[in-house]
C-alpha cells in the first residue's frame, strides 16, 4: 500500500469500518434512509463506501452526495449492536471531503460568511443588535443569488425568517450581568455556556434559562471570552477550526472556577462532551479539555439533581417532546426533560411515535439540504399530529426553529406552540421548594 | 450494446427507482456475508407486473438478476456475484394485510418480518418464525432463505407457516402456488419448492402466512451447568418429559464471559453451559410445566436455577442472549455465524467436536445458539486482514461442516447455502442428490437468469475461499 493511502486511511478512520458486520440493524433506524427509500443513504451504505473509498477503490466525487446528506444524527449508533463509531467514520469523511474536494470560488465565499463570520460568535455577536443573524442570513442569500451560488446550495432562508422569535433590543443585551446570585442560599457555582444561536435569536430563552438556575439556587457566572462550540464546524470537517475554538472555551471556563458549565442547547453539549477527542495527540490539553467536558451538563440535568424547584401553573393542552437528538445520542440525555415536563400539575404529556428521531434541523442540514431536510420534517409533523398536542417541546436552538417551520407549513400556527424546554418550565411558573 | 438493455430497463421502471450510479451500485453490492460485487442496475420493484416484465427482458438479453430484501443474509443470497440487474424489494412493503377469521396474513415480499407479528398481535395471533434479525429483515428474505428462530424448536420455520404464494417464475410467467387453506394436496407442492430457494428458482411477490392464536402467557427460566454434555443431556430429558418448551437457548463459557465483559450482569462466568428456556401456553399449565422442569434440571445435578417472577425478570435473562452477539464481536472484527445443525441427541458430541476444532486450528471459536432443536450457531472470531489466520479459520470451517454431516446434520439450519456454502454441498447431498437439484433448476431456469451462482459450486471451486484475490 502506498504511503499516501495510509495517510488517507488515518484520518478517515478506516479501521473503524471494520467494526461494521453489515448486519443493516441501523437500518431502520436512519432518517434518511427513510425518506431517501435507499441502502446509499443509510449508515451501513455510507460506511461501505467511506471504505471503499479508503481502499483506492472509489473516486471521492461518489462520496460527496451520500456524506453531505447524512443529518449526523447518531441514531444509528444508538442501535449498532458491534458499537460501531459511525460518528468518528463520518467526521473522517467530512474532513477529507473538505480538505480534497476542490470547492468554487462561490463556496469559498459563501462557507467563510457562514463559518468564521457568523459562528463564531464573539465577533459577530458584537454586532447583533440591529443586525439580526437573519438579516445576515438572506443577506447572504441575496448574495447566493447574485453569484449563482443559489444552484449550487439553494438556501431557503426566507422560509426560516418568517418563523423567528421577536429579538432583544441590543440595550437589553448589554444590561445582561455576567454574574448573578443565587436566590436565597447559593448551592452552587455554575458557568452558562450561552451559545451563539441561543444567545442572539433566543436570547430570551438564555435570560429565563438563568432564572431557573438561580431561582434553583446556582450562582451564574457568564465568562465572557467565550465563543462557538465549533460543532457545525466540526460537523463540516472543519476540525482545525474547532479545536481553536475548542481552546477557547476551555480557557474561558478555566478562569472562573465552577462546579458545573451548563447549556441549553442539545447540539452545542453534544460538542463540549467530546472536546476531549479533539485532542488525541496533545496530552495537555487532553487533560484541561477532560476537566471541561466532566462538568458539563444541559439544564434540564443540572435542575433535576438540584431538585429544588415546584411548578404552580398547569399548563393546558397535551404537550409532546421532540428530543435533541446530539443530547439524546451523544449526551445520552434522556429522562431528565421528561422528569420535568412531568412535574408541571396536571401535564398532560403525549409521546409521539418516533419521538428519538432527528427533525432534519441537523445543524445547517435544513439550510443547505431543504428540500430534504423537509420530508423529514413533513414525517415529524404526521406523528406530532397523531398526538394532538398543542405544545412540542424541545432542547436545541435549531430543532425548536424546524419545529416552528413545521407548524407553519401545517398551517398550524394558530393552535400549535413550539416550545423550549426551559421556556415550558418558565411559563409553569416555579418556586422554591 | 450494454445500454441497450439499460434503456429498455429504463421504460418499464424509471429513475430514482433505477438507480445506476456508482454510489448506489455500491450500496447494493454486498449483504452480511463476505465479498463485494457491483452490480450493473438497481431496481427497486414495486408491483408484480414490474418483475415479470424486468425478468422477461433479463431473458431475452441473458442478464442475471438478483432478489434482494434487506441484504442481511448470512451466506451471500443476494449477492450479484456476476453482475447485472439487483431487485430491491425493501421498499415493496405496502401489502400486509391480517384476515382474522381466516388466521391468515396477505403480505408484499418487502414487508418486515417483526411488523407482521406485530400486525397479527393486534387480533390475538402470532406469526411464530422469530429470526433474530425479524426487525430488519423482509419476509420475502425470509421467504427465501427458509429462516427460523429460537421458536422454531415448538413452531417450526418460516416454511411451515407460508400456504401460498405469487410467484414470478425465471422466465418472466405469473403463477400462483398454494392458497388460502390449511390443507392443500392439489398437485406438486410448489409452495415448498419455492421457500428456501434462496431465490434460484422464482421471486416471491406475494406470500399468504398462516397464523395461530397467540399463547395467553409465557415463563422462563434460566439453568446453570459446570459440564457441557450435562446441559445436552438436560435437553433431551426435558424434551422425552413431555414438555415441549417454545425455545432453548444454549450459551457456553466463551459466551457467557464475552458477555459479562462487555456488560456485566452477574452471570456465572465459571459455568461451562447456560440454558435459557422459555415455555408458553395457559399460565396454570406452564406454571405446573416450569416446575417440573426445574425439578428434571435440578435432579440432572443443574448447578443451579433461577426461575424468572416478573416479565422483567424474563427479560433480563433474555438479554444476556441477545448480548452474545454483539459481545463477541468484541473479541475480533470479524465475525462468521455458522448454524450447522444436528439430531438434538448428538448435541453434547457436536460441541465436543467443536472443542477440538477449536484447539486444532488455534481460533476463538464460541458456541450459542438454538440448542433445543439442534440448530448451534458455532461463531468463529477472526479478522479478515490476517491472511494466515483466514486461511485457519476456512479449514476450520469445512472441518465443521464434516462434523455436522458425519453426525447426520445438516450444513445450514437456517441461513442458507448461498455462495459460502456451496463448495460443500456434494457433501452432504452426495452427486445424485445435487444433480437432481440441478435438473431442477435447469427445468425452472432454463436461461440461468435468477440468481446464479448460489446454492451450486462454481465449476473448479471446491472449498471456502474468505481473503481477497
Ligand atoms: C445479526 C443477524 C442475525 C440473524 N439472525 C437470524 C436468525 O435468527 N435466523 C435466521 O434464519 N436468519 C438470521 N439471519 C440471516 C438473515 O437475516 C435471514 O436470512 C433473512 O431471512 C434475510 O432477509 P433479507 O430481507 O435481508 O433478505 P436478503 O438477505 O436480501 O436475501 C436473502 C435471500 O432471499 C432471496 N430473496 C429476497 N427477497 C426475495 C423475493 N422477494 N423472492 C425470492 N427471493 C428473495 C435473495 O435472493 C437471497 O437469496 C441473521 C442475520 C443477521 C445479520
Ligand atoms: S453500522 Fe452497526 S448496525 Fe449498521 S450495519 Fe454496521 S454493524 Fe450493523
Ligand atoms: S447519523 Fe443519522 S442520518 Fe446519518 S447515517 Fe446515522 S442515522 Fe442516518
Amino acid at each position: 500500500m502506498n504511503d499516501s493511502l495510509r495517510k488517507l486511511q488515518d484520518k478517515i478512520n478506516y479501521e473503524k469500518t471494520f467494526a461494521c458486520v453489515q448486519c443493516g440493524y441501523c437500518l431502520p433506524a436512519c432518517p434518511t434512509y427513510e425518506t431517501m427509500k435507499k441502502e446509499t443513504h443509510s449508515p451501513r451504505g455510507r460506511i461501505n463506501l467511506v471504505k471503499q473509498f479508503a481502499e483506492g477503490k472509489l473516486d471521492i466525487n461518489v462520496l460527496q452526495d451520500p456524506i453531505d446528506k447524512c443529518l449526523g444524527c447518531n441514531a444509528c449508533t444508538v442501535v449498532c449492536p458491534s458499537d460501531v463509531e459511525y460518528n468518528k467514520i463520518l467526521e473522517g469523511a467530512k474532513q477529507v471531503l473538505e480538505e480534497q474536494q476542490p470547492k468554487t470560488k462561490k463556496q469559498k465565499i459563501a462557507e467563510k460568511l457562514l463559518f468564521e463570520d457568523i459562528f463564531p460568535s464573539r465577533k459577530w455577536m458584537k454586532r447583533v443588535g440591529d443586525l439580526t443573524w437573519f438579516y445576515q442570513a438572506s443577506g447572504l442569500k441575496k448574495f447566493a443569488e447574485k453569484t449563482g451560488l443559489a444552484k449550487v446550495a439553494p438556501l431557503s432562508l426566507d422560509q426560516f425568517s418568517q418563523v423567528l422569535p421577536n429579538l432583544p433590543s441590543p440595550s437589553e443585551r448589554r444590561r445582561r450581568l455576567h454574574r448573578i446570585p443565587a436566590k436565597g442560599k447559593s448551592r452552587i457555582k455554575v458557568g452558562f455556556f450561552t451559545g451563539c444561536i441561543m444567545d442572539s435569536i433566543f436570547f430570551e430563552i438564555n435570560q429565563k434559562t438563568i432564572d431557573l438556575l438561580t431561582l434553583a439556587g446556582a450562582e451564574v457566572v457568564i465568562p465572557e471570552m467565550q465563543t462557538c462550540c465549533g460543532a457545525l464546524h466540526a460537523h463540516t470537517g472543519k476540525i482545525g477550526h474547532s479545536r481553536l475554538l475548542a481552546k477557547k472555551n476551555i480557557e474561558a471556563f478555566e478562569a472562573e472556577s465552577v462546579d458545573y458549565i451548563i447549556n441549553n442547547a442539545g447540539g452545542c453539549g453534544a460538542r463540549l462532551i467530546e472536546y476531549e477527542e479533539l485532542f488525541d495527540d496533545d496530552p495537555e490539553w487532553r487533560e484541561r479539555a477532560k476537566t471541561f467536558s466532566n462538568k458539563t451538563r444541559d439544564i434540564s440535568e443540572i435542575l433535576v439533581e438540584l431538585d429544588r424547584l415546584t411548578f404552580t401553573q398547569p399548563i393546558a393542552g397535551p404537550v409532546t417532546y421532540q428530543a435533541s437528538c446530539h443530547m439524546l445520542n451523544v449526551q445520552k440525555v434522556v429522562n431528565a426533560p421528561l422528569k420535568l415536563i412531568k412535574e408541571i400539575p396536571n401535564i398532560d404529556y403525549r409521546e409521539m411515535e418516533g419521538a428519538d428521531r432527528c427533525c432534519g434541523s441537523a445543524g445547517i442540514y435544513n439550510i443547505v439540504n431543504f428540500e430534504d431536510s423537509m420530508k423529514i420534517l413533513d414525517n415529524k409533523m404526521i406523528h406530532m399530529k397523531e398526538t394532538q398536542a398543542k405544545i412540542i417541546v424541545t432542547t436545541n436552538p435549531g430543532c425548536l426553529l424546524q419545529m416552528k417551520l413545521g407548524i407553519k407549513r401545517e398551517n398550524l400556527a394558530s393552535t400549535v406552540r413550539a416550545l423550549h424546554l426551559v421556556e415550558l418550565l418558565h411559563e409553569a411558573r416555579p418556586v422554591q421548594k | 450494446m450494454e445500454n441497450d438493455w439499460l434503456r429498455e430497463l429504463e421504460q418499464i421502471v424509471a429513475p430514482p427507482r433505477l438507480m445506476t450510479s456508482l454510489a448506489d451500485r455500491h450500496s447494493y453490492s454486498y449483504d452480511a456475508s463476505f465479498g463485494s460485487y457491483l452490480p450493473e442496475a438497481v431496481i427497486q420493484v414495486m408491483c408484480t407486473k414490474e418483475v415479470s416484465e424486468v425478468i422477461k427482458l433479463a431473458n431475452r438479453h441473458q442478464i442475471p438478476v438478483y432478489p434482494r430484501g434487506q441484504g442481511t443474509s448470512l451466506s451471500g443470497g443476494p449477492l450479484p456475484v456476476k453482475g447485472g440487474i439487483v431487485l430491491d424489494f425493501s421498499q415493496w412493503d405496502q401489502k400486509l394485510e391480517i384476515y382474522p377469521d381466516d388466521l391468515v396474513a396477505v403480505v408484499s415480499p418487502g414487508v418486515l418480518t417483526a411488523a407482521i407479528n406485530q400486525a397479527a398481535e393486534k387480533y390475538g395471533l402470532m406469526y411464530p418464525p422469530d429470526p433474530s434479525s425479524g426487525h430488519v429483515a423482509t419476509i420475502g428474505g425470509n421467504l427465501g432463505e427458509n429462516a427460523g428462530g429460537p421458536r422454531g424448536l415448538k413452531y417450526g420455520v418460516t416454511k411451515d407457516y407460508v400456504i401460498g404464494l405469487e410467484v414470478v417464475t425465471p422466465e418472466g410467467h405469473i403463477i400462483r402456488t398454494g392458497g388460502r387453506t390449511i390443507k392443500n394436496v392439489t398437485g406438486y407442492d410448489l409452495t415448498k419448492l419455492i421457500v428456501g430457494s434462496e431465490g434460484t428458482l422464482g421471486v416471491i411477490t406475494e406470500a399468504t402466512l398462516r397464523l395461530i392464536p397467540k399463547p395467553p402467557a409465557r415463563k422462563t427460566m434460566m439453568a446453570v451447568f459446570a459440564d457441557l454434555p450435562t446441559s445436552g443431556t438436560a435437553i433431551s430429558k426435558v424434551l422425552r418429559s413431555g414438555i415441549l418448551p417454545a425455545k432453548i437457548e444454549l450459551m457456553d463459557q466463551a459466551s457467557i464471559r464475552a458477555v459479562e465483559q462487555f456488560q456485566p450482569m452477574g452471570l456465572p462466568i465459571d459455568a461451562a453451559a447456560i440454558l435459557l428456556i422459555e415455555l408458553d401456553g395457559h399460565p396454570k399449565a406452564i406454571q405446573e410445566e416450569m416446575e417440573k422442569t426445574n425439578h428434571i434440571l435440578t435432579e440432572l445435578g443443574a448447578k443451579e436455577t433461577i426461575v424468572a417472577q416478573t416479565e422483567e425478570e424474563a427479560e433480563r435473562l433474555w438479554k444476556a442472549r441477545k448480548l452474545v452477539s454483539p459481545a463477541i464481536a468484541k473479541i475480533k472484527p470479524t465475525k462468521i455465524s455458522e448454524d450447522a445443525t444436528v439430531p438434538r441427541s448428538k448435541i453434547p458430541e457436536m460441541i465436543q467436536r467443536l472443542n477440538q476444532i477449536k484447539e486444532k486450528y488455534q481460533i476463538h471459536l464460541v458456541v450459542f445458539g438454538h440448542a433445543g432443536d439442534g440448530n448451534l450457531h458455532p461463531n468463529i472470531l477472526c479478522d479478515k486482514r490476517d491472511k494466515e489466520e483466514m486461511i485457519r479459520v476456512e479449514q476450520a470451517i469445512a472441518e465443521i461442516f464434516a462434523a455436522a454431516i458425519d453426525l447426520g446434520g445438516t450444513l445450514s439450519g437456517e441461513h442458507g447455502i448461498g455462495t459460502m456454502k456451496a463448495p460443500f454441498l456434494e457433501q452432504e447431498l452426495g452427486p445424485l442428490g445435487v444433480m437432481m437439484m440441478k435438473r431442477l433448476k435447469k427445468a425452472w431456469d432454463p436461461n440461468n437468469i435468477l440468481n446464479p451462482g448460489k446454492i451450486f459450486p462454481e465449476p473448479g471451486i471446491s472449498k471456502l475461499v474468505l481473503r481477497d484475490e
